[in-house]
């Protein structure tokens, strides 16, 4: 048996190193580690519950917005105010933009510059992906930033700029936008479109949202080049490396559920397991068995959790805790949300080989087509003119939680107020569920699993399986060891 | 007579690490326009040795390129660090160790900046400690020169790069793009200087100015028209701590994504370019008071002064300017009174 370190490892957000232990060119078992710790959960303590929105989007430069949106949530729920539907809109509007933003900065920046590396020099494809695709100097790096960035402008229009926008507030957002705003939405969003439908799908962003199984999938990625468009680039490079064999989930999918406007949210709260059922969020808690933090009495949820480092602890290996949902381990991001909220293709997908990076990547993508259709709607919907907020005073002691959904997957927030001042305040981020450590029962995480079985080359120091899967998770370290 | 080529210069080396930080000046950064940020290297000659969010290498590859920065094999020209440097706890490092190598962040740290060119601290953390300097700053947080408004930091007051300047602070929680590039630009050309930078070491280009400049609110601060809640779009000074008369950036002259600002968002500033503006000593959006005076004045405004014209200007406030202060649109916008209504 050999061990491999592997890390610092980049194109995620924040630090991560893995350990590997390979048995006859496989994985036979991994620990992943989150090597920094910034202690969020203690600065957030004592000071006055509305400075949260101030701290909590600093959490995170690249799900800023949703760490605002479930701050806002858990003190909505504190306050007992609800958001007037010109709030709701213009909120899921913002949450929306840093979402599609983040799935395009991962395929394309994260995730694609993978298939450029050398390890692949012989075979026939690499030519083309490394074109397209490597790092800084590919061609779709060229495309994808001028695109988003122009993308974002919604967020100088709706949130005055990002990251860290403070106009996400637990009634509303501060920014109510004019008619001529809203046209100037509808104009971004066109445009974004075009770009969509034109480098990245190569087809409407409408049939690409009706592909309802994966025989539709592979006949509609024959209907053209793979080259004639970024996403049938992937599906080739996915068959032609079996990516639907790599990284297999092996825990419950849970979503806490997605974009509230309308009272009925766009994607559905639930847990996948073969069928929906409901989620319990009373049956969350986070073990600390082996991370860096004082011995908890079992499990705690997060309501009553604390966070309390100890660096010498000899059996930990992390900064991360390990978030289970009923003693089980549970995987987010956008396969679970489209799995939870039934998705035919998606569902399809899993029902065949189950959850693995190529069902993790294509469930991102069809939300990049979901989400912008759902938007063009939201600003349709604006009401310039009337409320976008509802203000609401502070109580001196309650609590709240607030869930939502970040770009790769459920994002918590829990707090207790006591004499004007937060009392306690936990976080649990998406990466934190799927790349926990191991759990008292000596339970894997969900990435810890993935990893088992994944093929190693000859005289690979960094595995290249290995960087495909831990990527099709989309990580958000600095989340994690918030 | 053949004129001579013109001297190809050699690219500058730029080599990007992250510590105790959120990712969000990067996130930030890969949104620059006009030009966007591969032909802002591309112009600026930069090569780009290794950027956690860019680059292709991982794991042993990034490793080697420190080892032959700091064994003094490969040159490097600008070294940017993003968020604060963990020294916790108890001045081991180990909050945060350096993925594949067993050794603190803040140890590699000192190392390549002995070695740089220029030194950069990307965003308030990196520069001063920042947000995570916040609270009891249990992690031990500080910034490469400064440990919040106290000199020193990781580097060290004396700390000169190789090029001779001190660490440059391109403080801001995030950076906007056009800070950090503009002053890439100008190291590129040798014009970079220490009369480029102010007294915390932060690039002049843009701390020149104050966020008031070119507020869209300045006609409700002259009036003293303000706003009373989050949303109104009064002046944010009086009442919603705004600190947008003192602090030193021109977020409302450079567009934030294509158009905004903090202001123009509908929240205040929070002064975040500053040292230790992590713990303004009161909540973020609630204006300290003094018997109803707020106690942040304009910079180099005399508070008798402030006083006077602040009552005389209230005395005068157009009932336009009253009554769109406080609602969250425009609901009386400018009439030109040469316009007779039939």
């Amino acid at each position: 048996m050999t061990r491999l370190i592997v890390g610092p490892f980049n194109r995620v957000e924040g630090d991560l190193e893995v350990k590997l232990d390979i048995e006859d060119g496989r994985v036979e078992t991994a620990r992943v580690n989150s090597p920094l710790y910034r202690g969020f959960e203690r600065i957030l303590t004592g000071k006055p519950p509305a400075d949260a929105l101030v701290y909590a989007p600093r959490i995170c430069g690249i799900c800023s917005v949703s760490q605002s949106v479930a701050a806002a949530k858990a003190l909505a729920e504190a306050q007992g105010v609800v958001m007037p539907p010109n709030g709701e809109l213009a909120v899921d509007l913002v949450h929306a933009t840093e979402n599609v933003a983040d799935h395009l900065t991962h395929f394309y920046l994260f995730f694609m510059p993978d298939f450029a590396r050398d390890v692949y020099r012989d075979e026939a494809w690499h030519l083309a992906a490394h074109e397209r695709f490597v790092a800084l100097k590919g061609t779709a790096s060229q495309d994808i930033l001028p695109a988003r960035a122009q993308f974002m402008h919604l967020m100088g229009i709706l949130a005055g700029k990002w990251p860290h926008t403070l106009s996400v507030q637990p009634g509303g957002s501060t920014r109510a936008v004019s008619s001529g705003e809203v046209a100037r939405m509808a104009a971004i969003l066109s445009s974004f479109r075009r770009f969509l439908e034109r480098t990245l799908f190569g087809d409407s962003l409408e049939r690409i949202a009706s592909l309802s199984s994966a025989a539709e999938l592979e006949a509609w990625a024959s209907e053209k080049r793979p080259e004639s468009s970024d996403f049938r680039h992937f599906l080739s490079l996915s068959e032609k490396l079996g990516l639907n064999r790599l990284g297999p989930s092996s825990g419950e999918f849970m979503s806490f559920g997605a974009y509230g406007a309308g009272g009925r949210p766009l994607f559905a709260q639930g847990v996948f397991n073969n069928d929906v059922e409901a989620l319990d969020s009373s049956a969350i808690a986070e073990d600390v068995s082996h991370a860096w933090y004082k011995a908890s009495e079992g499990a705690m949820p997060p309501l009553t959790g604390e966070t309390l480092p100890d660096v010498e602890r000899s059996d930990a290996y992390s900064w991360c805790k390990a978030p289970r949902l009923g003693g089980e381990i549970a995987e987010v991001g956008a396969l679970s949300r489209q799995l939870v909220d039934g998705h035919p293709l998606i569902r399809d997908l899993a029902a065949r080989d189950g959850g693995n990076v190529h069902a993790r990547v294509v469930a991102r993508l069809l939300e990049v087509a979901l989400v912008t259709i759902a938007m063009e709607g939201w600003v349709d919907g604006l009401r310039p003119g009337e409320r976008f907020i509802d203000h609401s005073k502070m109580p001196d002691d309650g609590e709240g939680a607030g869930l939502t959904e970040a770009a790769r997957g459920s994002l918590g927030h829990w707090l207790k107020i006591e004499n004007g001042r937060i009392a306690n305040y936990q976080i649990i981020a998406p990466t934190t569920w799927n790349f926990s450590p191991r759990d008292a029962n000596g339970i894997p995480g969900p990435l810890e699993q993935a990893l088992e079985g994944a093929p190693v080359r000859q005289g690979e120091t960094e595995p290249v399986a290995v960087q495909h899967i831990v990527r099709s998770f989309d990580p958000c370290l600095v989340c994690t060891v918030h | 007579m053949t004129r001579p080529l013109p001297e190809r210069r050699r690219p500058l080396r730029l080599f990007w690490m992250q510590s105790g930080g959120c990712g969000g000046c990067t996130l930030s950064l890969i949104g620059a326009e006009g030009p966007d940020l591969l032909a802002t290297f591309e112009a600026a000659n930069i090569e780009v040795l290794w950027h956690p969010s860019l680059s292709e290498q991982s794991g042993r590859a990034v490793i080697d390129i420190m080892e032959r920065i700091i064994g003094g094999e490969e040159t490097l020209d600008i070294l940017c660090l993003e968020g604060s440097i963990m020294r916790g706890p108890n001045g081991t490092g180990r909050f945060h160790m350096m993925a594949g190598t067993d050794r603190p962040v803040m140890d590699w740290i000192s190392d390549l900046a002995a070695k740089a060119g220029h030194v950069v601290a990307v965003g308030s953390c990196a520069a001063y400690g920042g947000i995570t300097a916040a609270g009891a700053n249990e992690v031990e947080a500080c910034g490469l020169s400064y440990d919040g408004q106290k000199e020193g930091g990781l580097l060290g007051t004396d700390f000169r790069s190789q090029s001779g300047m001190p660490v440059i602070n391109v403080a801001g929680c995030p950076i906007h793009p056009g800070w950090l590039t503009e002053m890439l630009h100008m190291i590129a050309a040798g014009r970079f200087g220490t009369s480029e930078i102010d007294e915390w070491e932060r690039p002049l280009s843009y701390t020149m100015h104050l966020v008031h400049h070119g507020c869209a609110r300045n006609e409700f601060y002259e009036f003293k028209a303000s706003a009373e809640k989050l949303c109104d779009l009064g002046c944010m000074m009086e009442n919603l701590g705004c600190k947008g008369t003192q602090a030193r950036a021109d977020c409302n002259m450079r567009a934030w994504n294509g158009s905004g600002s903090c202001l123009d968002g509908g929240y205040p500033c929070i002064n975040c370019t500053a040292p230790g503006f992590e713990e303004p000593g009161h909540s973020f959006t609630l204006t300290p008071k003094i018997s109803g005076i707020p106690v942040g004045l304009p910079t180099d405004m005399p508070k008798a002064w402030f006083v006077a014209l602040a009552s005389l200007s209230k005395a005068a406030t157009p009932p336009r300017l009253k009554e769109n202060a406080v609602a969250d649109h425009l609901t009386r916008p400018p009439a030109d009174r040469q316009k007779k209504t039939r």
